[in-house]
């Protein structure tokens, strides 16, 4: 067994060999420009760079020529959002999200708000998830887009990305949604689920980093984008540079394992993930599950070890890489905005550990993964006066606390 | 984010961990801190004439919490209250290697110091308030 056991699969993920080995041509054999329109090498460039359009619109159910490259999700957030609002800012400035979003839309929310966009940020249920009915209450006339993620990153809840994108449809606004977390592991088809733009990221699909997409619908409507990026016109003009072609070769031949592996790993990965949240559960006391036991990722699980601090906890299973949504192990000394808008309450959220599983992922990591969180979660709560009251029969959160931040 | 070694000793193997008769006349408690915060700190010091001769922790808080408190009990453990009183954050800062942003990790165990002595004192004078009160009558 590999030490420490690698849990963090929403985080990155590993590049999968047979994805290194399609990328290496690229880098020496194969280095023409993809836009050398005037030899061998560029049409080698280009040739690669169009079967891995093929490749990721196939994972998504889009066409080829619906597929923009960018370097990866936080671009294609951007180019989305910001090039939607400034194309259709005549038509209206209100802008529909929600709380639990990446910080990624959260900022770029926020920018444009600055620039005099209106946004409604939409709190999700204790679960996670948005309901259709807010959206649908939020929506104005002067609406022009809904930017709803599929799986949150945090607690691997799924939005009703098909029914907010037929409501969004219907009323005539964008819808774009962030499969970061989606893609690759759940269906996705943006025309099933009346998508209008959808970006996903190399690195969370076993493909390189610094690569990703941003799916632009060609028809029904037609999106149309102010690019981000100005230059040489790539990309239908919508994002200019030249293309980096290994790693767009690597994200093609990722998506194609993901899509002709997604049904057997979707099962395999599940079993895992709901072995390490039996034991879990059945062997620890005041446990809480971080989102929605029915709308949820197969690979993640998010749970609160009441009366332990997220970050002491990691440190005592160091032969387990995770993360916690703990202040604590984050820059900002604020515990996750994810956990705040589900309501979980900053106490539990201090105690939050995710955990992904993945690929590489055996029965053997998850059993010693459990032990070792069990056993440290116990010995820490020898150390809690928190527990020490709960046992006591006092709710800690009736006590009241005198300390500041 | 790395640790120093002495941050680890201490959250290896805490020093102190434990809970003392807080009822006791003789024993101070002290509990700073708050869940929502992520650390709660709670040092109680068991006082023979004026001198600190145990002194137990128990903290929920990260890693550099944990050690604060335990290295903080080590230290008071046969001081005197007056000694105990002028431990300073700095010194555990000093001692554990913190990063600045661990800082108010050192804080709080010079609180949960102080808090204890305090609660010692208060007990004690509450003590012979009523037995004074008990010899005028």
């Amino acid at each position: 067994m590999k030490l420490p056991i690698y849990m963090d699969y929403q985080a990155t993920t590993p590049v999968d060999p047979r994805v290194l080995e399609a990328m290496l041509p690229y880098f020496t054999e194969h280095f023409g420009n993809a836009a050398s329109r005037s030899h061998r090498f560029g049409w080698e460039a280009e040739e690669a760079v169009e079967k891995s359009r093929t490749q990721i619109a196939d994972l998504i159910g889009a066409s080829a020529k619906e597929i923009v490259f960018t370097s990866g999700s936080t671009e294609s957030i951007n180019l989305a959002l910001k090039g939607a609002a400034e194309m259709y800012a005549e038509k209206g400035k209100h802008i529909i999200t929600s709380q639990a979003e990446h910080k990624a839309v959260l900022d770029v929310a926020k920018h444009l708000e600055q620039q005099g966009f209106e946004v409604t940020y939409l709190q999700p249920d204790k679960s996670g998830r948005v309901s259709l009915e807010s959206v649908a209450a939020a929506m104005r006339p002067d609406t022009i887009l809904v930017a709803l993620m599929w799986a949150n990153n945090e607690v691997g809840t799924l939005n009703p990305i098909r029914e907010v994108g037929a409501l969004c449809h219907e009323k005539g606004v964008l819808f774009f949604t962030d499969a970061t977390q989606a893609a690759g592991k759940i269906p996705v088809d943006v025309e099933a689920d009346h998508v209008d733009m959808l970006c996903l990221s190399g690195h969370k699909i076993y493909g390189p980093k610094g690569i990703g997409v941003l799916y632009v619908r060609r028809k029904g409507p037609r999106v149309r984008l102010v690019p981000q990026i100005d230059g040489g016109g790539h990309e239908r003009g919508m994002r200019s540079g030249t293309l980096n072609v290994p790693s767009i070769v690597g994200l093609g031949k990722a998506c194609e394992i993901a899509r002709t592996e997604l049904a057997s790993e979707y099962e395999r990965t599940k079993a895992l993930r709901d072995h390490l949240e039996k034991r879990i559960f059945t062997e620890l006391d005041f446990v809480h599950l971080n989102g929605n036991r029915e709308h949820r990722l197969p690979n993640n699980l998010n749970v609160s070890f009441a009366y332990v601090e997220g970050e002491s906890l990691i440190m005592g299973i160091s032969d387990v890489a995770v993360s916690s949504g703990s202040a604590c192990t984050s820059a900002s000394l604020e515990p996750s905005h994810v956990l705040r808008a589900m309501n979980v309450g900053e106490d539990l959220a201090h105690s939050s550990i995710r955990f992904g599983v993945g690929r590489a992922t055996t029965m053997e990591d998850v059993d010693r993964a459990a032990t070792s969180v069990i056993a440290a979660v116990r010995r820490l709560r020898e150390l809690s006066p928190l527990y020490e009251m709960a046992q006591e029969g006092i709710d800690p959160k009736s006590v009241n606390w005198q300390a500041a931040h | 984010m790395a640790y120093s070694n002495k941050v680890l000793d201490h959250y290896n193997n805490p020093r102190n961990v434990g809970s003392l008769d807080k009822s006791a006349p003789t024993v101070g408690t002290g509990v700073v801190g708050a869940p929502e915060c992520g650390d709660v700190m709670k040092l109680q010091i068991q006082v023979e004439g004026d001198r600190i001769v145990d002194a137990k922790f128990k903290t929920f808080g990260c890693g550099s919490a944990i050690a604060s408190s335990s290295l903080a009990t080590e230290w008071i453990k046969g001081k005197t209250l007056d000694e105990a009183l002028k431990i300073q954050n700095t010194q555990i800062v000093e001692e554990l290697s913190l990063p600045p942003v661990k800082i108010h990790c050192s804080v709080l165990a010079e609180d949960a110091i102080k808090a204890a002595i305090h609660d010692y004192k208060a007990k004690q004078e509450s003590q012979t308030g009523a037995a004074q009160e008990g010899a005028k009558s």
